[in-house]
C-alpha cells in the first residue's frame, strides 16, 4: 500500500452530514454496520442548519382534514407532475413517523395549546403542515441527528473534502479526498457509498445557500457513470434580502408569508391578486418568484429591484415571538425593524429539484453501490420543491437510504477491491494548481461562471441565451487547465476552490443542457420562446449521462396507477 | 471609494502576525466580506470558517478588535474607519490564520449523556407551549464557542480538564430540563463537568451572539439543583435507588 495517504475502511461511508447524511448513518449503524461520515465542515454546521420555517408532514393538529392524500397531492401538483409518484407517496405516508422519531430523540417543536405538535401554512400546501420550532427548524433538527450520532458507534471525519469515487469495475468501492486542514491525502475502502452532499445553489451569484454547496457529490456520481436527472429544474425561492449588497441573497423564510406577510410592489399594489387571486402569497415558489420578476419589469418593482414584504400589521410582540431570528438579521445587517418596516425581497436561487437519478424506495443509483438521497438525489419534487419538503425529503429518504446501503452490503458475495491508479490519477489533478505557469485566478472563475449562470441560466430563460451560456461554459472549461495557487496544502482556501470550480462546471454544462433539451415551460423552468406547459412533455424527466461526453435525453415519468391519477383528477 | 484598513491574523502552530490589507468598503459590508475580499484579490491562502453568512452555523468565531465575535453579524461601519483587527479565538490552539482546533469541544460533547425518554412512553407525546418554551432558548445555541473563548476558567486557568466551559452547560441544562428526560446528570456536573469552578462572572453571557442568558438561566439552576440533590438527604436517597427524578421548577 502507498503511503502517501491515509486508509479507512468502513462497510458503508456516508458523503455529507447534513440532515440526509446524518439520518442515512444512523440508519446503516442500527443495522450493524461500520459507517463513516464525511463532511467538508466541523460536524453540526452543515447547510441545513440554516432551514428556518419548518418540516411538512400531514400530521393533522392543525386541521384535522390533512392527511397523506392531501400532502401527496399538493406535492405532485407543486412539481406539475414530473415527480415520481412512487418517491411521493412513500414520502408523504412516512414523513409524519419520522417527524414523531426526532421527537423520540430530544427534538423539540413550537406546540399547540393542547399539546400537540404545532404546523404553520407554507405555500401550495392545502392545510397548514410545517411542524417548526421559531424560525429555526434546520438548526433543530441538525441538533437532534448529530446528538444521536455522536452516541452511536458512527466513525466522523469533520473537515475533509472527498473528490473522486473508487470504483471495482461497474461496482463502488470508497472515494478518495483530502483533508482540508492539512492537506492530507485519505483514502477510503466501502462496500457502499452513500452521498448526501447537497444541491449546487453556489454556481449562481445570488443564492441562499452555503459555502458547501457546489454540488461534489452530484459531479463525482456523475463522473462514475450515474445519470443525472431534471437539472434544468433550479427553484428561485421568491424572497432573499437585496440590500445592502453585502447580505443580497440571505433567505428571508417562506414563514413570514406564512405567518400572514403581504407582498406589494412600488405603487403598494398587493400584486399576487393579479397572479393567483385564490392563494395569493401562499402560491408556490415558481409562481410569487416571476410575480415579483414580472412587477420589475413592468416598472413597478421596489428601489433594489424587488418588492416589499409586510408583516407590520402584527403586533411586534408576536412577530419576535414568531420570526425572531429574522427580526435580528434584518435589525442587525439591513438597520430595519420588520415591526415597523418592510422587508425588500427579490428572488434568490436556492434549491434545485434536479440531481442524481435514484430508484424510488431505496435511493440507489445506476452504479452498484452507490447511493443518493437528500437534496443530491432528484425525483421527488419535480418542476418545484414545496416548502418543507426538504426536511422531511432527508429524514424519510436518510432512513431509507441507510437501510438498503445496508442490505446491498449484507448481499456482496465479496468484497470490492480498491485500484490505486485511480486515486493516483485523482492526485495529481489535485495538486495540479501547485505546478505549471497558468495564470487563472480560482475565485474569479467562479465568479465569472457565476455571471454566466445568472445571465443565460437565470430566471427567465431562452433557447438562444442557453445555447450562449453552454458555450462560454465550454470556454471556462478549458481555463480550468490553468488554475494556479500559491501556498501550500495547509488549509488553503484557494487550493480547495480549484477543485471545487471543476465539480461546478460540469453541473453548469449539465444544466445547460437539460434547460436546452425541455423545450416548454414548467416549474422553476421558464422558457421565454416556449412561455406554456405542453402536456407532451409533462410525461417525460430530462437525462444527462455520460457517453465519451456529456449526452443529454429523456426518459418517461413513471405512470401513477389508477387511484393515485383519480385522487389529483378529483381534486383539479 | 472608501477603503478599511484590516489587519488580519497571519499563521500557523508554529506563530505568526499581523498582516495589513486594504479593502474597499461598501454599504452594509461585515467583517466576513472584507476576509472573503482579501482571499479573493490579495491572498487566496488566508483560511477562515463560514457557511451561512446569517449568523445561524456559529463557523465564523474570531476576535474582532479583542473582542470574540461572528465575523458575518459584525459591520464595517460599527468601527468608524477605525482599522480592524481579526484574529482567530484565544483560547484554542491555532491552526491556520483564523482558523482554530475546536475539536475539543466535540470531545466534551460525547461525555455528557444522551436525552433517555423512559421506554415505556413511546409518545406522541402531550408537552404544552409552557413545558417547552423555556427550553428553547437553549436549544438556539449554534456551538460558535465564542463563550468557550471567553470562559476565565477555560481561557486564563487552563482549565479544559476541569471544566466543561458554558456552552456545555447549556447543553446540560437542556437535558436535565427537558419535560421528558429520566436521567440525572448531577454527578456528572459535579465531577469532570466541574461546575463548581464557574464563579458567574457572566463574561460568557456577554459574548453570546444568540443572547441566551448562560449564567442566569442555565448554570445558576443547575447549580442549585446539584446542591439540592447532593445535601437534601430525600433527594439522594431517591437517586441511590436510581428512581426517577422529580419535575423541578428550575
Ligand atoms: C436559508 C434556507 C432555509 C431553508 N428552509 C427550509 C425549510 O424551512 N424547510 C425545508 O424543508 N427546507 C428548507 N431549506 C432547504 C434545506 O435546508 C436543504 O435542502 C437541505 O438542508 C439539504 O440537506 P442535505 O442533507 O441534502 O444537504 P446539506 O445540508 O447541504 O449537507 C451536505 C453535506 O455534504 C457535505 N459535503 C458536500 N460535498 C462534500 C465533499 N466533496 N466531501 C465531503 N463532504 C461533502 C457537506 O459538508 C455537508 O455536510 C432551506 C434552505 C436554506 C438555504
Ligand atoms: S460565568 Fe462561569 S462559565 Fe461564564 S465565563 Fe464566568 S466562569 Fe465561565
Ligand atoms: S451558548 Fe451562545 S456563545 Fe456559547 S456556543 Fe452557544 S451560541 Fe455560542
Ligand atoms: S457564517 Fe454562520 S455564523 Fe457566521
Amino acid at each position: 500500500m502507498a503511503d502517501w495517504y491515509e486508509t479507512f475502511e468502513h462497510d458503508v461511508l456516508v458523503i455529507g452530514a447534513g440532515g440526509a447524511g446524518m439520518r442515512a448513518a444512523i440508519a446503516a449503524v442500527e443495522a450493524g454496520l461500520s459507517v463513516g461520515l464525511v463532511c467538508k465542515s466541523l460536524l453540526g454546521k452543515a447547510h441545513t442548519v440554516m432551514a428556518e420555517g419548518g418540516i411538512a408532514a400531514a400530521l393533522g393538529n392543525v386541521d384535522p382534514r390533512d392527511n397523506w392524500q392531501a400532502h401527496f397531492i399538493d406535492t405532485m401538483r407543486g412539481g406539475k407532475l414530473i415527480n415520481d409518484y412512487r418517491m411521493v407517496e412513500i414520502f408523504a405516508r412516512e414523513v409524519p413517523d419520522r417527524v414523531y422519531e426526532l421527537e423520540q430523540w430530544g427534538g423539540l417543536f413550537d406546540r399547540t395549546p393542547d399539546g400537540k405538535i404545532l404546523q404553520r401554512p407554507f405555500g401550495a400546501h392545502t392545510y397548514p403542515r410545517a411542524c417548526h420550532v421559531g424560525d429555526r427548524t434546520g438548526l433543530e433538527l441538525i441538533r437532534t441527528l448529530q446528538d444521536k450520532a455522536v452516541h452511536s458507534r458512527i466513525e466522523v471525519y469533520m473537515e475533509v473534502t472527498l473528490t473522486w469515487l473508487l470504483k471495482d469495475a461497474e461496482r463502488i468501492a470508497g472515494a478518495f479526498g483530502y483533508r482540508r486542514e492539512d492537506g492530507r491525502f485519505v483514502l477510503f475502502r466501502a462496500k457502499a457509498v452513500i452521498l448526501a452532499t447537497g444541491g449546487w445553489g453556489k454556481v449562481y451569484k445570488v443564492t441562499s445557500n452555503s459555502w458547501e454547496c457546489t454540488g461534489d457529490g452530484c459531479a463525482m456520481a456523475y463522473d462514475a457513470g450515474a445519470e443525472l436527472m431534471d437539472m434544468e429544474m433550479v427553484q428561485f425561492h421568491p424572497t432573499g434580502m437585496v440590500w445592502p449588497p453585502g447580505v443580497r441573497g440571505i433567505l428571508v423564510t417562506e414563514a413570514v408569508r406564512g405567518e400572514g406577510g403581504v407582498l406589494r410592489n412600488s405603487l403598494g399594489e398587493r400584486f399576487m391578486e393579479r397572479y393567483d387571486p385564490k392563494k395569493k402569497e401562499l402560491s408556490s415558489r415558481d409562481v410569487v418568484a416571476r410575480s415579483i420578476y414580472e412587477e420589475v419589469r413592468a416598472g413597478r418593482g421596489s428601489p433594489h429591484g424587488g418588492a416589499f414584504l409586510d408583516i407590520t400589521h402584527w403586533e411586534p410582540e408576536f412577530i419576535k415571538r414568531k420570526l425572531p431570528s429574522m427580526y435580528e438579521q434584518f435589525l442587525k445587517l439591513a438597520n430595519i425593524d420588520i415591526t415597523k418596516s418592510p422587508m425588500e425581497v427579490a428572488p434568490t436561487v436556492h434549491y434545485v429539484m434536479g440531481g442524481v437519478r435514484v430508484e424510488a424506495g431505496t435511493g440507489a443509483t445506476t452504479v452498484p453501490g452507490l447511493f443518493a438521497v437528500g437534496e443530491v438525489a432528484a425525483g421527488l419534487h419535480g418542476a418545484n420543491r414545496l416548502g418543507g419538503n426538504s426536511l422531511g425529503d432527508l429524514l424519510v429518504f436518510g432512513k431509507r437510504a441507510g437501510e438498503h446501503a445496508a442490505a446491498y452490503v449484507g448481499g456482496l458475495r465479496a468484497a470490492p477491491q480498491v485500484d490505486e491508479h485511480q486515486a493516483e490519477e485523482e492526485r495529481t489533478l489535485l495538486q495540479r494548481p501547485f505546478e505549471g505557469d497558468g495564470q487563472e485566478n480560482p475565485f474569479g472563475l467562479h465568479e465569472e461562471l457565476q455571471e454566466v449562470m445568472s445571465t443565460h441560466a437565470g430566471i427567465a430563460r431562452t433557447g438562444e441565451g442557453l445555447a450562449q451560456g453552454l458555450e462560454k461554459v465550454g470556454a471556462l472549461q478549458k481555463r480550468v487547465e490553468g488554475l494556479r495557487v500559491g501556498g501550500s496544502r495547509l488549509f488553503n482556501p484557494g487550493w480547495h476552490a480549484c477543485r471545487d470550480v471543476r465539480f461546478m462546471l460540469t453541473l453548469c454544462e449539465a444544466i445547460f443542457r437539460s434547460a436546452i433539451e425541455r423545450q416548454e415551460s414548467r416549474g422553476a423552468h421558464w422558457r421565454l420562446d416556449y412561455p406554456n406547459q405542453d402536456p407532451q412533455w409533462g410525461t417525460l424527466n430530462v437525462v444527462v449521462y455520460r457517453d465519451g461526453k456529456m449526452k443529454a435525453t429523456t426518459r418517461p415519468v413513471p405512470q401513477m396507477p389508477l387511484d393515485l391519477a383519480r385522487l389529483i383528477q378529483q381534486t383539479a | 471609494m472608501a477603503e478599511a484598513t484590516f489587519h488580519v491574523f497571519r499563521g500557523d502552530a508554529k506563530g505568526g502576525d499581523l498582516v495589513t490589507y486594504g479593502v474597499p468598503v461598501t454599504e452594509g459590508m461585515v467583517v466576513l466580506d472584507g476576509i472573503h475580499y482579501i482571499q479573493a484579490h490579495l491572498d487566496g491562502t488566508l483560511a477562515c470558517r463560514w457557511n451561512c453568512k446569517a449568523a445561524k452555523c456559529g463557523s465564523c468565531s474570531a476576535e474582532i478588535n479583542g473582542h470574540p465575535r461572528l465575523m458575518c453579524k459584525t459591520r464595517v461601519d460599527d468601527f468608524k474607519g477605525e482599522p480592524i483587527t481579526v484574529r482567530p479565538m484565544k483560547a484554542f490552539p491555532v491552526i491556520k490564520d483564523l482558523v482554530s482546533d475546536v475539536s475539543w469541544n466535540y470531545r466534551v460533547n460525547k461525555q455528557i449523556p444522551p436525552f433517555t425518554p423512559s421506554p415505556y412512553d413511546p409518545g406522541p407525546w402531550k408537552m404544552y407551549p409552557e413545558d417547552v418554551e423555556r427550553l428553547f432558548e437553549f436549544r438556539k445555541c449554534i456551538e460558535c464557542f465564542l463563550c468557550q473563548d471567553v470562559c476565565h476558567v477555560l481561557r486564563e486557568h487552563d482549565g479544559f480538564d476541569r471544566y466543561m466551559g458554558p456552552r456545555f452547560m447549556v447543553r446540560v441544562a437542556a437535558l436535565e430540563m427537558h419535560p421528558k428526560d429520566t436521567l440525572s446528570r448531577t454527578d456528572l456536573l459535579r465531577g469532570s463537568g466541574g461546575i463548581g469552578f464557574c464563579n458567574i462572572t457572566k463574561c460568557c453571557e456577554e459574548v453570546c451572539p444568540e443572547h441566551i442568558h448562560i449564567t442566569d438561566n442555565a448554570i445558576i439552576p443547575l447549580k442549585e439543583r446539584m446542591a439540592d440533590d447532593y445535601f437534601d438527604p430525600w433527594r439522594s436517597l431517591l437517586r441511590v435507588f436510581g428512581k426517577k427524578k422529580e419535575p423541578r421548577g428550575t
